[in-house]
């Protein structure tokens, strides 16, 4: 282990802390706002709960599909403008939350939606009947019922944050990326490449088990 | 008491109209069972949905107790369907929620304490017979369990109707016997009104005070059970009590008299009263007796020898409150 000099560890764990900061930022930004949005997208559809035709176009249509199209690297690159209106810099981990964040709100949104869709209408319909308000038919029966479907989609985004971290880590955001890019790539120092690449590994391996426990929890499906 | 009057919803698709109901008016008297049979694609579904205005109506008004439930706000319609308790086919329960949550959640909306929830929760999972069951998740439930949560559910708001839609069309017929028992033993209970869309004959004989029955967005035929099934010229009394399959519909020379009968005649060896009055031999060619809620139906199909004199006879039966229908000499 000779290659783990003071300086490298020093910056192993900063690198480490970096990505784990930008992928709770954007997680939890991801999570509050796509939720929100996948809300939004199953309800103002056709059949469902409150149908609204324009507003879904422009959410589902232009906003979500268009967004889902552009690759991440792109996207990325093209934020870069937009981090420095809205974080005053395009440089380190916070920075690049702006971007992971409007790049996987879409993609959660998507997953929630369909966690909803998979609610049967029979129960919206028994929520109905027995009086509810549109909001308590959300709050207290579309969303917990579809919380397995929901959990599993905030495991899948967290994933996918994580490798999407790596990628903005290239372009100033820090983290493993960065230093799998410096000192593993340009120094070849493939120790240390490996290294990022075992944490990232376990990194994901964690949040998928802690995914799975919690979906187990509140399926009672 | 729940009424209907003219209700009609007519569902656009593409550039026709599609009539789903063409105008259906009942009223079901406060304490009574009735049942509304009809195949699928008579109308049974949009009914329920227009109902419980989970589809409006295109025109007609439901009332539950005098009270409209058409033609109010949302606001007031929200209160109005809490006077309607509703029982689905497949229960519908809340799987994120435990037994007790699930019959507790009409009385969540309202903001009622906790406290009262509790109560009202224990006292309706013990009037349903699932005391123990309060902490289950709906999927270690068997289907009959799940129904009967459903139906406590149904209650919470202590409902003036129960609308029961197709509620034992996916159990098997010894938990459907039982089903309809409790829901017999509540409207005692309780004095409800029940209303119960089905397509099965048995949930009709075994639990209805009365029955319409609804064809192509019309209900074609209404009555009593006694009444219906005592129509010779009905459609209801022939699926209510239908001869065996392989009924024959003659054996040798004859007249063949097809004979519906309630009650008290039922009991009344009718048969034998013919013999000895006409001196003739009856000859029973098929028959299907059976006990409806305390009442005994008969419906048989006897033949007369060729010498008979049928127009006597009939009109004796007839006289004895028999519905009698001459199928045919040979």
């Amino acid at each position: 282990m000779d290659f783990l000099t003071p300086t490298v560890q020093k910056a192993m764990l900063t690198a480490t802390w970096e990505t784990i900061e930008m992928v709770l930022i954007s997680g939890v930004v991801t999570v509050v706002i796509g939720l929100l949005l996948g809300i939004l997208l199953h309800v103002t559809g056709k059949g469902g709960l409150m149908p609204v035709r324009w507003l879904n176009v422009v959410l589902s249509g232009i906003i979500v599909n268009i967004t889902r199209s552009i690759p991440f690297a792109i996207l990325m690159v093209a934020l870069i403008p937009f981090a420095v209106i809205v974080v005053g810099t395009s440089l380190g981990p916070i920075a690049a939350s702006v971007s992971l964040t409007i790049g996987t709100i879409p993609f959660f949104a998507r997953l929630v939606e369909t966690a909803l869709r998979d609610v049967s209408s029979g129960k919206v319909d028994a929520a109905l009947v027995m009086g509810s308000t549109k909001m308590q038919v959300i709050r207290k029966v579309m969303v917990p019922e579809a919380m397995p479907g929901i959990v599993a989609a905030v495991t899948t985004t967290v994933v996918t944050l994580i490798g999407y971290s790596a990628m903005a880590g290239l372009v100033g955001g820090g983290g493993l990326g960065r230093m799998a890019y410096t000192y593993g790539y340009t120094r070849y120092n493939p120790e240390i490449m490996l290294m990022t690449i075992i944490i990232i590994v376990v990194m994901v391996q964690v949040v998928q088990i802690i995914g799975d426990v919690i979906a187990r929890k509140v399926d009672h499906r | 008491m729940i009424t209907v009057r003219d209700l009609r919803k007519v569902y656009r698709q593409g550039s026709n109209d599609v009539v789903a109901l063409g105008g259906v008016s009942l009223e079901v008297p406060t304490g009574k069972i009735h049942g509304i049979v009809g195949h699928s694609g008579a109308g049974k579904s949009t009914l329920v949905r227009c109902l419980t205005l989970l589809d409006q109506p295109t025109s007609g008004t439901v009332s539950v107790n005098g009270k409209e439930l058409t033609n109010v706000s949302a606001d007031e319609l929200r209160d109005a369907r809490r006077r309607i308790g509703m029982v689905f086919q497949h229960a519908n329960l809340f799987d994120s929620r435990t037994t007790e949550q699930n019959v507790g959640y009409p009385l969540e909306l309202t903001g009622t304490p906790k406290k009262e929830i509790a109560a009202k929760v224990a006292e309706l999972l013990e009037l349903v017979g699932l005391a123990k069951f309060a902490k289950a998740y709906p999927s270690q439930l068997s289907g009959g369990q799940r129904q009967r949560v459903g139906i406590a559910r149904a209650l919470a708001t202590d409902p003036d109707v129960l609308l029961c839609d197709e509620p034992t069309s996916a159990l098997d017929p010894k938990t459907t016997d039982e089903i309809l028992e409790l829901v017999k033993k509540l409207r005692d209970r309780l004095n409800i009104t029940v209303l119960i869309i089905t397509h099965e004959m048995h949930v009709v004989k075994q639990a209805c005070d009365s029955v319409s029955l609804l064809e192509g967005g019309f209900i074609v035929e209404h009555g009593d059970i006694a009444s219906v099934i005592t129509n010779a010229e009905g459609r209801l009394a022939h699926t209510l009590l239908p001869l065996p399959g392989d009924a024959p519909r003659s054996a040798g020379a004859g007249t063949i008299l097809d004979l519906l009968y309630t009650g008290d005649q039922a009991t009344e060896p009718v048969i034998s009263a013919v013999s000895r009055t006409f001196n003739i031999d009856v000859n029973v060619l098929a028959g299907s007796v059976e006990q409806l809620s305390d009442q005994q139906y008969a419906h048989l199909r006897i033949q007369l020898p060729v010498d008979a004199d049928v127009e006597a006879i009939t009109n004796y039966l007839k006289s004895n409150g028999i519905a009698v229908t001459v199928k045919g000499t040979k």
